[in-house]
């Protein structure tokens, strides 16, 4: 047990997708905890209900059974403003130029907008985007696009990042930059991040915690620390101990 | 630079080919010795322009344009307007789509001789025709614009708990512009017939009132002349449609 209170914490949740012919058990008897500025990668194979459990906890679906508190009374939440969140799809308003778009949020929320004026610049430029904040989207790649994204999702401050599958779309080559661009990304911001993906290398490669879910029945196989320290470069890869975690994951999704 | 010559080619292609046409038009009868009450010259045609006496073309082509461009903005005033209202709520989408998609069966022609009893003579039922010809494609296009958006977009708004009114502002309405403009595009065409098809039948003014007087003396340069002025109203309404697309749309986001 940990004296300090964990910032999220999932016991036992349970979701149901009520269906018109038959319910679906999305979710069954997942139980872990994060604590504070962690990053967490969630890896299962498709259809294993990664994205319903990313959604229950930024609040957008209701869990039947099972508790999902986040935030402590030493580090409070308040869940319209600490989540900012990423999908496979950048999801840019092909209308606004990327500044508004990184703003959308901050326009939301009716926050000051000098200030978010100027903390979506420093966060262009942390996601190297700064000479394009007057571009619109269709003039960025799709890498440069999901950049884009997640300074939108940290416009706003959050405490909590939840990424589904961000890097899914893009290129093998890509998707490795955009890895290590989050870890600095992660390691300047000091956020919490739950980041689904169904890349098992990925998962490991990034996450500080793994959270690994098997397929029906959709549950949760294994939650460990990962134990390989920061900053991490590609190649950690070839090391033996990313080997070990790695095999770890393939046997319990019954890959080997 | 590049992009200036660009646009020169094509409107000295446009321009040519328009000239190309009216030469192979001037050619056709003079080689072919057609009878000029069959067909008549380009030049004649363009003779009848002087003998404003007889055909008052500058008082017929206003009353005309006046219809068009009336029914027609009428039309985005309403198909867009209605399109929201659908979009709010479920229950008038579901009470009222059905309607008016049985009343737009109504070959809207057959409508002139009542709307000649309701209204008598005039602009009134001119424009109510060129209207109730054009406005079911806008309220389509609309409304489909206005559901096009991803509900991962949704999704994230949400975790902001934007209010439907952000929604509709920052998202759905300017999503929908492409589809409101491909929308109006098609509605010009129809504008026009629908306003020369009511002074066919219910108007004592405008060019299709013309061409039935000029009909009788087989007067086919007035005629052609006449079907000229129209078509110069219908492509200066599709001009202005596609600068306002052009000021109001994003490069990227247009229907072309
Ligand atoms: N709205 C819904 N209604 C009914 N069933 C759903 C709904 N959303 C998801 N499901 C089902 O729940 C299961 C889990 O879906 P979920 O999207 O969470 O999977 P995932 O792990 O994110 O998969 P992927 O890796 O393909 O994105 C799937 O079998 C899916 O068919
Ligand atoms: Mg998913």
């Amino acid at each position: 047990m940990n004296a300090e209170p964990s910032f999220i914490s999932l016991q036992g949740v349970r979701k149901v997708y009520r269906g018109r012919k038959e319910d679906f058990l999305a979710v069954s008897d997942v139980t872990f905890d994060v604590q504070a500025g962690e990053l967490v990668s969630m890896v299962g194979p498709s259809g294993c209900g990664k994205t319903t459990l990313l959604k229950i906890l930024a609040g957008l679906h209701s869990h039947e059974e099972g508790t999902v508190r986040i935030g402590s009374q030493a580090d409070s939440f308040d869940a319209a403003r600490d989540i900012g969140m990423v999908f496979q799809q950048p999801l840019l308003l092909k209308w606004r130029r990327v500044m508004e778009n990184v703003l959308l949020p901050a326009e939301i929320l009716g926050l000051p907008m000098a200030e978010a004026r100027a903390r979506a610049g420093h966060l262009l430029e942390m996601v190297g985007l700064s000479g394009f904040a007057q571009s619109y989207p269709y003039e960025l790649s799709g890498g440069m696009q999901q950049r884009a994204a997640i300074a939108r999702a940290l416009v706003h401050d959050p405490k909590l990042i939840l990424m589904d599958e961000p890097f899914g779309a893009l290129d093998a080559l890509t998707r490795e930059k955009m890895n290590l661009e989050l870890l600095r990304i992660w390691g300047e911001s000091g956020k919490t991040i739950v980041f689904v993906t169904h890349g098992i290398q990925e998962a490991v490669f990034l996450g500080s915690r793994v959270v690994v879910l098997t397929a029906g029945p959709a549950r949760m196989a294994d939650n460990f620390l990962v134990d390989l320290p920061y900053p991490r470069g590609l190649d950690l890869k070839t090391q033996k101990a990313f080997g070990d975690y790695t095999r770890r994951i393939y046997k319990l999704l019954g890959m080997e | 630079m590049d992009d200036y010559s660009e646009k020169l080619r094509k409107w000295v292609l446009i321009i040519v080919m328009h000239l190309v046409a009216v030469l192979a038009w001037q050619a056709w009868i003079t080689i072919g010795e057609v009878e000029p009450y069959i067909m008549p010259a380009p030049l004649d045609t363009f003779a009848t322009l002087l003998e404003y006496e007889t055909y008052k073309w500058g008082h017929n082509t206003l009353i005309t344009a006046a219809s068009v461009y009336g029914g027609f903005w009428l039309a985005v005033v309403v198909g867009v307007v209605l399109a929201v209202l659908f979009s709010w709520s479920r229950w008038l989408n579901d009470a009222f789509m059905p309607l008016i998609v049985s009343l737009n069966m109504i070959p809207k022609v057959a409508l002139g001789p009542i709307f000649i009893v309701w209204f008598s003579y005039g602009l009134g039922p001119n424009i109510l025709i060129a209207f109730s010809i054009c406005f079911l494609p806008i309220l389509i296009t609309t409304t489909r614009g206005l559901n096009e958006v991803e509900p991962e977009l949704i999704d994230l708004v949400r975790t902001l708990r934007a209010s439907r009114w952000q929604i509709f502002t920052k998202i759905q309405l300017p999503g929908a512009l492409p589809f409101i403009f491909s929308g109006m595009k098609v509605a010009v065409v129809l504008a026009v017939a629908g306003a020369i098809v009511g002074e066919f039948i219910a108007s004592e003014e405008g060019l299709g009132y013309l061409m039935m007087q000029v009909q009788v003396t087989l007067d086919t340069a007035g005629m052609f002349m006449a079907v000229l002025m129209i078509t110069a109203v219908g492509v200066t309404l599709y001009g202005i449609v596609l600068l306002l697309e052009r000021l109001l749309v994003v490069r990227d986001a247009r229907m072309e």
